[in-house]
C-alpha cells in the first residue's frame, strides 16, 4: 500500500479572493478559498464536502487555474504549475490534457448548437490527438460506448437526451483527452435519485479501468462517503477537517463536521428518532466579511474566547486525520 | 363529517401540449386524516407537484383536471368557482414552495406580505391587530428581532430565514392543511435540519395536517407518518412510514431504497442502481409505468396497469402485478 501512495497533486496555502465593489470607490474581497493545503494521492478519490458558499467549487476551479489563484502553490506530479512566491505560472494547456473537469448542470455545460460528436471531438481537435478523420470518428464512438451511450448518438444534439445521459456526455468529453485526474464538481446533484447511482457506478468503473484520480466535490455527505477514500470538509473557504472517509464519518473531531453529520436525515425512521441532533444557530456568515479567528466560532457550540482571536492551525491529530480547532489543542 | 380531512379520488391531470396530451397525474387515490403528515416521494416528472397544484387549483394552462375529485372536509373543491376557492386557498389550505425567493414579492416588506395574507381572509381585522399577529407568527417560526424583521425586504433575509417567513405566511390563518412542495431542497443540510425541526414542532403545536412533497427519502423518514410513492403519475406504493422503510414491497420502492448510498451503513460496496431511464410522459408504457425498468417484469406488466391492492396492515397498499395474486389468495383464505 505504502509504495503506491505517490502524491499526484499538492496544494499549499492556496488562496482565492474575488474583488467586489462594496460601495462607491470602496472595494472588498470575497474570501472564497482561504489557505487550503492538501494533497491527493495517485488513484484515490478525495471528496470535498461543505455547504453552499463554502468555496468547494472555487477550490476545484482554482486548482485547474480557471480562476487564477491569489496566492499559494500548486504542484502537479512533481512539477510546480503555480507559485506566488517564486512567481511561477506555467501555461496550462499541456496540463489540461491531464486534468479535466465534470460540471454540475449537464444541460448548461453542453453547447446546445453542437452535436454530441462535435462536443466530444472538440477536445481531440484542440490537443491534436487524431491524425485522420476516421480515427477521430472511431475514438468518439468508442468514448460514447464507454460511458454507456450508443455510437449513433454522436449525430444528435444535447437536448435530445435525458439529464443522466447528458451527464454521460459530459463525462465522455472529459475522458476524450485521456486525463489522469478529473475534478468532479457536483456531478450527480442535478440528477434523479435512481439515475445518481448509475452515474456513480460508472465513475467507479472508469476509475478502476483507467486508474483515474478524482477530486469529488459535492454537498451530499452520503454520496461523498460512498465514493471517496478520504474526505475533506470545508467551511467558509477553510478546510476544517480531513480524514479517511470511514474515520471522518464515524469519529469526526471538528465540531462543524459533527454537526454536518448529525444534520443529514437518514432513510430510517427509528434511527432518526433515537439520534441526537446538533442544531446550529443562524446562517453561514458572509465570506465578504468572515468572522475573525476561527471562522466557525460564531456558530460553534464549544466556542471559547481564543476562538475569536486566533485562527486555529490545520494539523494532524492522529495519522492521516487533520483538523483545525482550538478545542482539540486543549485536550 | 368524515374523519378524513382530505380525500383524493381517481384524480387525473393532463397538460395539453402542442405535441400531445401529457398525463401528469393518472388516476391517484389517497386520503389524509386530521393531524397527519403524509410524505409524497417521487422523481422529477412523477407528478407529485402537479397533484399538489391541482388540489390548490393553481394549475396553469395548458394543464387541467380531467377527472376525479378532491374532497376537503367532505366537499369537492374541484367544483368550486374561483371566488369560493380564494376562500379556501391560504385560509384552510396553505402551500409553501421550493424556492422562497421567487415566491416572495421583492418590492414589499415581509411584514406587508404577512399582513396581506391575513387581511385577505379576514377583512374585519384592524391594522394593529394584524401587525401584532404577524409579529407573533415571525416569532413563532424562530425569526429573532421579529419587530425589526417585520419592516425588512425579502433580499435582506437569508435562504433559511426566507423559508421561515414563507412558513409564517402560510400558517398565519391557521390552515388545517399545509402543502409543502420540496421546502428544503434548495437549502443546505444544516439549514434543512433547522426547518425540519421547526415544521415538526409547529405541526405538534397547531394540529394541522401536512402533505410533504420531496424526493429526499431521508427527509420523509424524519417527518412523515404516512408515505406515498409516485412514479409517472401513478401511486405505486403507500403505507405507514415504518412499513415503507422496513418492509417495502413494490420493486420501485425497494430499488430506490437500495440505490441510495447511506451514511449509516457499514457496507460501502457497489450500489445497485435502477436500470433504464425515466418514463417519457408523452409516450408512456401501456401497462405498468415502471414495467420497462422493473427486474421482475412479467408479460402482464407490459399490457395492463396493475390496480392498488392491500398488502399489509395500516393501509399498506401497492400497485404491482406481483402482489395482485397474493392479495387475491389472501382474500380467499379469509
Amino acid at each position: 500500500m505504502e509504495q503506491e501512495r505517490e502524491k499526484l497533486l499538492e496544494i499549499h496555502k492556496l488562496r482565492k479572493y474575488f474583488p467586489v465593489k462594496t460601495g462607491f470607490l470602496r472595494k472588498g474581497y470575497v474570501q472564497a478559498v482561504q489557505d487550503v493545503s492538501l494533497h491527493i494521492f495517485k488513484g484515490e478519490t478525495l471528496g470535498i464536502v461543505g455547504e453552499s458558499g463554502c468555496g468547494k467549487t472555487t477550490l476545484g476551479r482554482t486548482i485547474l487555474r480557471l480562476y487564477e489563484p491569489t496566492c499559494g502553490r500548486i504542484v502537479y506530479n512533481g512539477e510546480t504549475i503555480f507559485d506566488s512566491e517564486k512567481k511561477i505560472a506555467v501555461k496550462m494547456l499541456p496540463y489540461c490534457r491531464k486534468i479535466q473537469l465534470i460540471f454540475q448542470d449537464p444541460s448548461a455545460s453542453l453547447d446546445p448548437r453542437m452535436t454530441v460528436g462535435e462536443i466530444v471531438g472538440e477536445a481531440l481537435d484542440i490537443h491534436k490527438l487524431c491524425s485522420s478523420k476516421a480515427e477521430r470518428c472511431s475514438r468518439i464512438s468508442k468514448l460514447l460506448e464507454d460511458v454507456g451511450l450508443n455510437s449513433e448518438h454522436a449525430n444528435r444534439f444535447p437536448h435530445e437526451f435525458s439529464g443522466g445521459q447528458q451527464q454521460r456526455i459530459g463525462i465522455a468529453r472529459a475522458l476524450a483527452v485521456e486525463p489522469e485526474f478529473i475534478i468532479c464538481d457536483e456531478p450527480i446533484s442535478a440528477l434523479d435519485v435512481s439515475i445518481q447511482s448509475q452515474v456513480i457506478n460508472m465513475l467507479e468503473d472508469l476509475q478502476k479501468d483507467r486508474g483515474l484520480t478524482y477530486l469529488f466535490i459535492a454537498h451530499d455527505l452520503s454520496v461523498v462517503r460512498h465514493i471517496s477514500n478520504r474526505i475533506g470538509v470545508m467551511y467558509l473557504g477553510c478546510l476544517v477537517e480531513l480524514a479517511e472517509s470511514y474515520e471522518l464519518c464515524n469519529a469526526p473531531i471538528h465540531p462543524y463536521t459533527q454537526t454536518l453529520l448529525s444534520a443529514v436525515p437518514l432513510p430510517d425512521p427509528e434511527k432518526n428518532k433515537k439520534r441526537k441532533r446538533i442544531l446550529l444557530e443562524g446562517d453561514i456568515p458572509s465570506p465578504l466579511n468572515p468572522p475573525s479567528g476561527c471562522r466557525f466560532h460564531t456558530r460553534c457550540p464549544y466556542a471559547m474566547p481564543i476562538c475569536s482571536e486566533k485562527e486555529p492551525e490545520f494539523k494532524e491529530y492522529s495519522p492521516g486525520h487533520f483538523a483545525a480547532c482550538h478545542k482539540l489543542d486543549m485536550e | 363529517m368524515s374523519d378524513k380531512l382530505l380525500e383524493i379520488k381517481d384524480l387525473r391531470v393532463s397538460f395539453f401540449t402542442p405535441v400531445g396530451e401529457v398525463k401528469a397525474v393518472n388516476g391517484i387515490d389517497y386520503s389524509l386524516g386530521y393531524n397527519e403528515v403524509m410524505g409524497i416521494v417521487g422523481e422529477s416528472g412523477s407528478g407529485k407537484s402537479v397533484e399538489a397544484y391541482a388540489i390548490m387549483s393553481l394549475l396553469q394552462s395548458p394543464g387541467r383536471i380531467v377527472g376525479g375529485s378532491v374532497l376537503f372536509e367532505g366537499e369537492d373543491i374541484t367544483k368550486y368557482d374561483a371566488k369560493q376557492m380564494t376562500d379556501v386557498r391560504g385560509n384552510k389550505i396553505s402551500m409553501i414552495f421550493q424556492n422562497p425567493m421567487t415566491c416572495l414579492n421583492p418590492v414589499y416588506t415581509i411584514g406587508d406580505q404577512l399582513v396581506e395574507a391575513l387581511t385577505c381572509h379576514n377583512s374585519s381585522i384592524s391594522k394593529q391587530d394584524a401587525k401584532k399577529r404577524a409579529i407573533e407568527m415571525l416569532d413563532l417560526v424562530g425569526i429573532n428581532n421579529a419587530e425589526k424583521r417585520f419592516n425588512q425586504y425579502p433580499h435582506e433575509f437569508s435562504g433559511g430565514m426566507r423559508q421561515r417567513a414563507m412558513i409564517a405566511m402560510a400558517l398565519i390563518c391557521n390552515p388545517k392543511l399545509l402543502i409543502a412542495d420540496e421546502p428544503t431542497t434548495a437549502l443546505d443540510v444544516t439549514i434543512q435540519a433547522q426547518i425540519i425541526e421547526l415544521m415538526k414542532d409547529l405541526q405538534k403545536k397547531t394540529d394541522m395536517s401536512i402533505i410533504f412533497i420531496t424526493h429526499n427519502l431521508g427527509v420523509v423518514a424524519e417527518i412523515c407518518d404516512k408515505v406515498t410513492v409516485m412514479y409517472a403519475g401513478h401511486v405505486l406504493e403507500q403505507g405507514a412510514v415504518n412499513d415503507i422503510f422496513y418492509t417495502p414491497q413494490h420493486p420501485y420502492t425497494r430499488g430506490l431504497l437500495r440505490s441510495m448510498p447511506r451514511l449509516d451503513s457499514e457496507n460501502q460496496d457497489r450500489m445497485i442502481p435502477i436500470e433504464g431511464t425515466p418514463v417519457d410522459l408523452l409516450d408512456p408504457p401501456r401497462g405498468c409505468s415502471f414495467g420497462p425498468r422493473c427486474e421482475h417484469c412479467m408479460k402482464i406488466c407490459l399490457q395492463n396497469v396493475p390496480p392498488l391492492v392491500e398488502i399489509g396492515e395500516n393501509g399498506h397498499v401497492s400497485a404491482c402485478w406481483l402482489h395482485v395474486r397474493q392479495a387475491a389468495e389472501k382474500k380467499e383464505a379469509k
